[in-house]
């Protein structure tokens, strides 16, 4: 190996104002992590379905459950919220959106449009569901 | 890869396509997938949301159907691919030492692969009624 090269670094996350934009960020990585591990649920639903009566009425069990629907809950938000909030990297990607008040208006959008996308997915499976 | 014997600057090594000689193939990949998955979110939440309140044979039957089990693949493909590179750059984000740096990045394409053939195997034996 040659000898290492002493790149500049970039300072640590902490050595920053708090931003909105900064906020949203994590928010967005934090989100996506959640899911990772939400995808536990997703295949053990799947495999649930395609195994059997029983192994599904157990998931079933849990997802009607007060945590079970909490964590339905935080995951659906998790995963509406990731797409409102990674359609933001798509303008920034095109070269859009970079003007402090474009930025600022992006990242509002994101947030209540990850919000109330939540909130009408849940009022239409409380109407869909309620039927059943 | 050793620099001594090597005529290549440390500067020529990463021209091109970069030190880890896949470019941008990552980024890239990480935008297609999200942008498949922006175009099948409603389909698959429209899925779901019909299968609320039904038993196992009912969501088998759903889950087993032809269109549906087509759009189900082709979101879990693009939703693991996704969740393997962004939890990459995470990971080499804020996994400095190399060692646990390796290991995190093994053991989340094996997770993210395991995750993806469970469910994969799963729509398939729905679809085939087995």
């Amino acid at each position: 190996m040659t000898a290492r090269i002493e790149r500049p670094l970039s300072p640590h996350i902490q050595t920053y104002r708090v931003t909105l934009t900064m906020a949203l960020s994590v928010v967005h990585r934090a989100t996506g992590i959640a899911m990772y591990v939400g995808t536990l649920l997703l295949a053990w639903w799947l495999i649930a379905a395609a195994s059997g009566p029983t192994a599904y009425a157990n998931v079933q069990a849990f997802t009607g459950s007060i945590i079970g629907k909490l964590i339905l809950f935080g995951y659906t938000w998790a995963l509406l919220h990731h797409l409102v909030s990674g359609m933001r990297y798509f303008v920034w990607d095109l070269g859009y959106g970079f003007k402090a008040n474009e930025r600022e208006a992006l990242t509002w959008g994101a947030l209540i449009a990850g919000i109330a996308l939540t909130v009408l997915v849940w009022i239409i499976a409380y109407a869909v569901g309620g039927g059943r | 890869m050793s620099g001594h014997s090597s005529m290549r600057t440390p500067l020529a090594r990463v021209r091109n396509l970069g030190s880890a000689h896949t470019g941008t193939s990552d980024f890239w990949r990480q935008r297609l997938t999200a942008v498949a998955m922006a175009l099948l979110i409603v389909p698959v939440l429209v899925v779901i949301l019909t299968l609320i309140g039904r038993n196992q044979a009912g969501a088998a039957q759903i889950l087993g159907s032809i269109p549906i089990a087509i759009i189900l693949l082709l979101f879990i493909v693009a939703s693991t691919w996704h969740m393997k590179i962004g939890m990459q750059i995470i990971i080499e984000d804020y996994v400095h030492n190399e060692k646990a740096k390796l290991a995190c990045v093994m053991a989340n394409n094996f997770f993210c692969v395991a995750v993806a053939l469970a469910s994969i195997y799963a729509i398939l034996k729905l679809s085939s009624g087995v």
